[in-house]
C-alpha cells in the first residue's frame, strides 16, 4: 500500500514536472494564424501571406481627427518628420511632396526606358510628326508655359505620358499639403514598419512611436488639442489581439479559477478537499498545454484561453469523487473500494465521451481547432488519471467533505414536483420542444450560419469596419480583386504582368474595370526596357528624321538638340532594376505590388471598380480578357471569395468532424451500456439541449460560427457525464440524492466558466461561452428530467 | 563689386516709388470694383511665346468666374482642356482624365492661378500673401504688377501683369524668368 502510494504520487509529480518542463520552454503565438490553414491552396496562400507577411500587413494607417483641419495638417507634418527620423519605419506617407522632386528627376531621366509609348514607329518620322504635333498643341495649353522648359529636352511629350498614367491611380485627396479623406473629416498618415509584418512585438513598438510621435506633434501646433488619433491595419489587429487574448485568458482565468474555488469552498467546507479536488485541473491544464507544445512546435495563445473549458469539465470529476465517494466514509473502511466500483466506470464513460468528441477536432485543417481538440484529450485524460489514482492516495484517512446530501434531496424534491406530470408527458414535451427548435432553425436556415472567414477573427467588427474606412480614405482598391501572376524570377513576373496589362487596359475603356495598378508601372521588365531602348534611334538617323518631321509645324527643330542628345544618352544607359529605384516613392509602389515566398515570385494587380452604375467587377469578362490575350500564367483572385471559400470548407469539415463525433460518441455508449434505447436515453437529453441553445442562437440573430460548432460538440462532451450519472442511478445505484448534489456543483461550476466567457472580447471565445454556459445547464435540467426512473418508468429500459 | 547692381537698382526703386504714391488710394478703388463684381463670363486668347517655338502658338476659350474662390478656364481650341480652381484646389481635365492638384502643396502654380483668381476677387490680402502688388495708371486704365515674394516661384516666374479698366480685366501677361511668356487678351463673352 505504501510502496503503491508512493510510486503513484512519484510518477504525478515526476510527470507535472516534466510537463511544467515542456510548458515553460514552449514557444507561444498569439498572431492571427490559429485560423488560417495549414495545407492552402496557392490562392489562400496568397490569401494567408497578403495576411501576414505580405506588404499590406506592415502597413499602420492613422487617421487624425477633430479640431481643424489646419491643425491636423500641421500635426500630420510634424508627425510624419519624427517617424521618417525613426528606425522601426521603412515608409512614412502622408502626402507631403518630399519625394516628388526625386521621383521627378528619376522618372524624367528614365523616361526613354518607362514611357509604353517608346516603339520604333514612335520614332520614325511620321510618329515623332505626331508627337510634336500633340506638343506644340499642349504648349499653346494653358499649361503650355510650365511645360516649355521641358519641351527641348522632351518634345515628344514622354515625361507627360508617364505621370499621367501614374496619376491615373487613385490617390487620397490632399488639402494643406497633407492627405485627408474625402469628405476632408480625417487627415490620414500611413506607416510601414520595417520589420515583417508577423513580429507583433515590433508592431507594438512602431505603435508606441506612433502615439509619441503625435503627442509630441501636437505639443508643438497650436490649436490641436481637440484632435484624436485612430490607428488600424493589421499590426493594429495582431497587438490589439493578442492584449485582448492575453487579457481574456489571464482575467478571465483568474476570475473563472476564483469563482469556482469560492464555489467548492461553500460546497465543501474544506480548504484541504479545496486544494486536492483542484490537483486533477492544474494537471489536466498543464499536460494540454505540454501535449500541445510537443505537437505541434507552438501554442496558439488562444489555446490556453479554450483551456478555461477544461476547468469546466475537469473540475467535475473531483467533485464527483468527493461528494460521491466521500459520502458517510466511515474512517475505519480501508481503500477505496466503492468508489472504484461504482463510480469511477461512470465516470470513465463521460471521459471517453468527451475524448471521443473531441479527437474529431485533431484532424480540423486549422490549428486553432486541432490544438483545441489535443489540449482537451490531453487535459482531460490526464486530470481523469489524477481523480482516479492520486486523488485516493493523496486524501487523509478519516477526510470527509460536507455531507451535501440534505441539499441534494431538496434538489429531488423540487424536480419531483416536475417528474409528478409523468413520463410521458415529460417526453411529449421535449418532443415538442425539440419540433419548436427545429421549426425556428429551419426559418432562420438562410442566415443560420456566417459565412465569412472575419466571423473567426479574433479582432472584434468595429475594428475591422475602422480599417475599411480608412482603407477607403487612402484609395486603396475598394474591392479585393486582384490579377496574380506568379513565377521563379522577378522579371518573368513582371513580363506576365505586363502581358495582363495588355489584355485588362482595353477593359477600362469597357467599363468593365475603373483601372488597375501592376508592378511594372514602377518596374518595366527587362525585356520591355530593352526593346524601348533599342528602339531609339541613332543620332545620325534621329536628327535628319527630326529635321524633317518638325517641317512646318511651330516647333523650332534646330532647338531641339537637348532631347537628341538625351535620346543618345538613354540608347546607351544600362537598364533599370530595383535597386535604381531606391528613394523613390516608386520602390514602395514596386514592393506594395511584388510577393516573395520561399523562392517564388508574384506580382499583384489589384483591380479597381468602375466608377458609376456597376459596383463589382464583372470577373467572368475580365478572365475572358486575359484567356484571349494569352496572358495565361495570370490568375484571377477575389481574395473575398476566396477567404470565404476557405471559411465554408472550414464549417464544412467540421460539421463532418462533429458528425463523425457524435457517432463516434453513440456507438461508445451503446456498446458501454450494451443498450441502443439507453444510448438513446443518455443522448436525448443532449440534443434536446444542443437544439434549444441552437435555436435561442437562431432566435437572437447570431450568426453561427465554427466555434458555435465547437461549443455544441462541448454540450454533448460535458453533458453526456450528467446524463451518464442520470442513467447509473437509474441503473441500480441508489445515491440519488448525493449523485444529484454533486452534479448539480459540478454544473454551477461549469456554467461559471463558460459563462464567464460570454464577457470576454475576443469574438470567438464569447462564441464558445454563449453556447456551452446555457447548453450546459439545459443538458443538466432534461438529464434530470428525462432519464427514467428505476422502477418507476416503464421497465423496458432496464436492460443492465 | 562694381557698381552696376546698384545702379540697376535705382529705376525699379523709382518705379516702386512711384507707383506707390500715385496709387495707394487707386488700388484700393480698383479692388471693391472687382470685389463687387460677383461673377464674369469672358472669352479668353492666350498666346504663348517660347523659344522652342519658332512662331507664337494659341489657343482659345472660355472663363467664367464666380465670387469669391470659383475660377474655370474651359480651353476649346486647340484641344478640349478644362482647369477648374476651386478654393484650394486645382482640376485638371484633359484627354478624359482628371487630375487634381491641391495648391498648397505646388506653389509653383500659385502664379498661374491665384493671381487671377485674388485679382478677380478684389482680394488685395491675398495677392499681397503671394506677391509684390505694384499699381500704376487710374482707376479707368490700371495696370498691376504681380512680382513672386516666395523665392523658389521666382526662380522660374518673373511676374505677372494684370491690365484692366475699372472692374474688367483686359490683358493678363506672364513673363518667365528664361524670357518665355504668355499673353493672355480678355474681352466679354460673345454668344450664348
Amino acid at each position: 500500500m505504501s510502496r503503491r502510494r508512493t510510486f503513484v504520487i512519484g510518477a504525478w509529480l515526476g510527470a507535472v514536472a516534466l510537463a511544467a518542463l515542456i510548458a515553460v520552454d514552449a514557444r507561444y503565438l498569439t498572431d492571427l494564424s490559429a485560423f488560417l490553414p495549414e495545407h492552402p491552396t496557392p490562392a489562400q496562400r496568397l490569401l494567408i501571406d497578403q495576411l501576414r507577411t505580405g506588404p499590406g500587413s506592415r502597413l499602420l494607417l492613422v487617421a487624425l481627427q477633430g479640431g481643424d483641419a489646419r491643425a491636423r495638417a500641421g500635426v500630420s507634418i510634424g508627425m510624419a518628420r519624427r517617424l521618417r527620423a525613426d528606425p522601426e519605419f521603412s515608409r512614412v506617407e502622408n502626402g507631403e511632396e518630399l519625394a516628388a522632386e526625386r521621383d521627378r528627376a528619376f522618372l524624367f531621366e528614365h523616361r526613354y526606358l518607362l514611357s509604353e509609348a517608346v516603339t520604333p514607329e514612335h520614332f520614325s518620322v511620321v510618329g515623332l510628326r505626331a508627337a510634336l504635333s500633340d506638343t506644340v498643341a499642349d504648349l499653346a495649353s494653358p499649361g503650355g508655359l510650365a511645360l516649355a522648359p521641358l519641351a527641348a529636352r522632351d518634345p515628344t511629350g514622354e515625361m507627360l505620358r508617364i505621370v499621367d498614367r501614374l496619376s491615373r491611380l487613385r490617390r487620397p485627396r490632399t488639402e494643406d499639403g497633407v492627405w485627408v479623406s474625402a469628405d476632408g473629416a480625417r487627415t490620414l498618415l500611413v506607416a510601414e514598419t520595417a520589420a515583417e509584418g508577423s513580429d507583433t512585438d515590433a508592431d507594438e513598438r512602431a505603435i508606441a512611436a506612433i502615439r509619441a510621435a503625435f503627442d509630441a506633434a501636437r505639443r508643438e501646433s497650436p490649436g490641436s488639442a481637440a484632435l484624436d488619433l485612430v490607428m488600424s491595419g493589421p499590426g493594429v489587429f495582431a497587438v490589439d489581439s493578442r492584449a485582448r487574448i492575453e487579457r481574456a485568458v489571464v482575467r478571465l482565468s483568474i476570475a473563472s479559477s476564483a469563482l469556482v474555488i469560492a464555489v467548492l469552498l461553500a460546497a465543501y467546507r474544506s480548504p484541504a478537499a479545496l486544494l486536492l479536488g483542484l490537483l486533477p485541473v492544474a494537471t489536466g491544464a498543464l499536460a494540454g498545454v505540454a501535449a500541445v507544445a510537443r505537437g505541434f512546435g507552438a501554442v496558439h495563445g488562444i489555446t490556453l484561453g479554450f483551456g478555461i473549458t477544461l476547468i469546466g469539465e475537469a473540475v467535475d470529476y473531483s467533485i464527483y469523487f468527493f461528494i460521491q465517494s466521500m459520502r458517510g466514509a466511515p474512517a475505519a473502511e480501508p481503500g477505496v473500494a466503492p468508489w472504484e466500483r461504482r463510480l469511477w466506470p461512470t465516470l470513465r464513460l463521460g471521459m471517453l465521451t468527451s475524448v471521443c468528441g473531441f479527437s474529431t477536432l485533431l484532424a480540423a485543417g486549422f490549428p486553432g481547432l486541432a490544438q483545441l481538440g489535443a489540449y482537451s484529450i490531453s487535459g482531460l485524460l490526464a486530470a481523469a488519471a489524477v481523480t482516479r489514482f492520486v486523488l485516493p492516495e493523496l486524501v487523509p484517512r478519516g477526510f470527509a467533505v460536507r455531507d451535501l446530501g440534505p441539499a441534494g434531496a431538496r434538489i429531488e424534491r423540487r424536480l419531483g414536483a416536475v417528474r409528478r406530470a409523468g413520463s410521458a408527458a415529460l417526453w411529449t414535451g421535449a418532443l415538442a420542444l425539440a419540433c419548436l427548435a427545429l421549426i425556428v432553425l429551419f426559418r432562420a436556415r438562410a442566415g443560420l450560419w456566417a459565412r465569412e472567414l472575419s466571423s473567426l477573427s479574433p479582432i472584434p467588427m468595429a475594428a475591422q469596419k475602422l480599417y475599411e474606412r480608412l482603407r477607403g480614405d487612402l484609395g486603396a482598391p475598394d474591392s479585393l480583386d486582384l490579377v496574380v501572376v506568379t513565377g521563379d524570377t522577378q522579371e518573368a513576373v513582371l513580363r506576365g504582368a505586363e502581358r495582363a496589362a495588355g489584355a485588362l487596359e482595353p477593359l477600362i475603356d469597357r467599363h468593365v474595370i475603373g483601372g488597375f495598378d501592376s508592378p511594372a508601372n514602377y518596374l518595366p521588365s527587362l525585356a520591355v526596357q530593352a526593346a524601348r531602348r533599342a528602339s531609339l534611334p541613332p543620332p545620325d538617323v534621329l536628327g535628319p528624321d527630326l529635321e524633317r518631321a518638325a517641317r512646318g509645324l511651330a516647333l523650332d527643330a534646330g532647338r531641339l538638340t537637348p532631347f537628341l542628345s538625351d535620346v543618345e544618352a538613354a540608347r546607351r544607359s544600362s537598364l533599370l532594376t530595383e535597386r535604381d529605384l531606391q528613394g523613390t516613392s516608386l520602390a514602395a509602389g514596386l514592393h506594395a505590388l511584388m510577393l516573395r515566398q520561399s523562392g517564388r515570385w508574384s506580382a499583384l494587380l489589384p483591380l479597381y471598380a468602375p466608377a458609376g452604375a456597376a459596383p463589382r467587377i464583372d470577373l467572368a469578362r475580365v478572365g475572358a480578357a486575359l484567356a484571349a490575350a494569352g496572358a495565361g500564367d495570370a490568375r484571377l483572385v477575389d481574395l473575398k471569395r476566396e477567404s470565404d471559400a476557405l471559411y465554408a470548407a472550414y464549417l464544412h469539415e467540421a460539421l463532418r468532424a462533429s458528425l463523425a463525433g457524435l457517432l463516434a460518441i453513440v456507438v461508445l455508449l451503446a456498446l458501454a451500456l450494451r443498450s441502443l434505447t439507453r444510448a438513446a436515453h443518455v443522448l436525448a437529453p443532449l440534443g434536446l439541449a444542443v437544439l434549444v441553445v441552437a435555436a435561442a442562437l437562431a432566435l437572437c440573430k447570431v450568426p453561427l460560427t465554427l466555434l458555435h460548432l465547437v461549443g455544441m460538440l462541448l454540450i454533448v462532451a460535458v453533458g453526456s457525464n450528467y446524463a451518464l450519472f442520470f442513467d447509473a442511478r437509474q441503473a441500480g445505484d441508489g445515491q440519488s440524492a448525493l449523485t444529484l448534489a454533486s452534479l448539480c456543483l459540478a454544473n454551477l461550476c461549469t456554467v461559471i466558466a463558460f459563462g464567464l466567457l460570454c464577457l470576454s472580447q475576443v469574438p470567438v471565445l464569447e462564441a464558445l461561452g454563449t453556447t456551452v454556459a446555457p447548453g450546459a445547464f439545459l443538458a443538466l435540467l432534461f438529464a434530470a428530467l428525462l432519464t427514467p426512473r428505476a422502477g418507476r418508468g416503464a421497465g423496458v429500459e432496464r436492460h443492465a | 563689386m562694381s557698381r552696376l547692381p546698384l545702379m540697376a537698382l535705382l529705376p525699379l526703386l523709382w518705379v516702386s516709388l512711384g507707383a506707390a504714391s500715385a496709387g495707394a488710394g487707386d488700388l484700393d478703388a480698383v479692388m471693391s470694383l472687382l470685389a463687387a463684381h460677383r461673377h464674369a463670363r469672358v472669352d479668353f486668347v492666350e498666346q504663348h511665346f517660347l523659344a522652342v517655338l519658332k512662331r507664337p502658338v494659341e489657343s482659345f476659350g472660355i472663363m467664367t468666374y464666380d465670387a469669391p474662390g470659383r475660377l474655370e478656364k474651359r480651353t476649346v481650341e486647340p484641344r478640349i482642356e478644362s482647369l477648374v480652381l476651386d478654393g484650394g484646389t486645382l482640376t485638371i481635365e484633359r484627354g478624359g482624365h482628371t487630375r487634381t492638384v491641391d495648391l498648397a502643396s505646388h506653389p509653383q502654380i500659385l502664379p498661374f492661378v491665384e493671381s487671377l483668381r485674388a485679382t478677380l476677387a478684389g482680394d488685395r490680402a491675398a495677392l499681397e500673401r503671394a506677391f509684390r502688388v505694384e499699381f500704376a495708371g487710374t482707376v479707368a486704365r490700371w495696370t498691376l504688377t504681380l512680382t513672386p515674394d516666395d523665392p523658389g516661384i521666382a526662380r522660374t516666374v518673373a511676374r505677372v501683369r494684370i491690365e484692366g479698366s475699372r472692374d474688367d480685366l483686359l490683358t493678363v501677361e506672364i513673363l518667365e524668368v528664361d524670357g518665355d511668356r504668355s499673353l493672355m487678351t480678355l474681352r466679354d463673352h460673345q454668344g450664348s
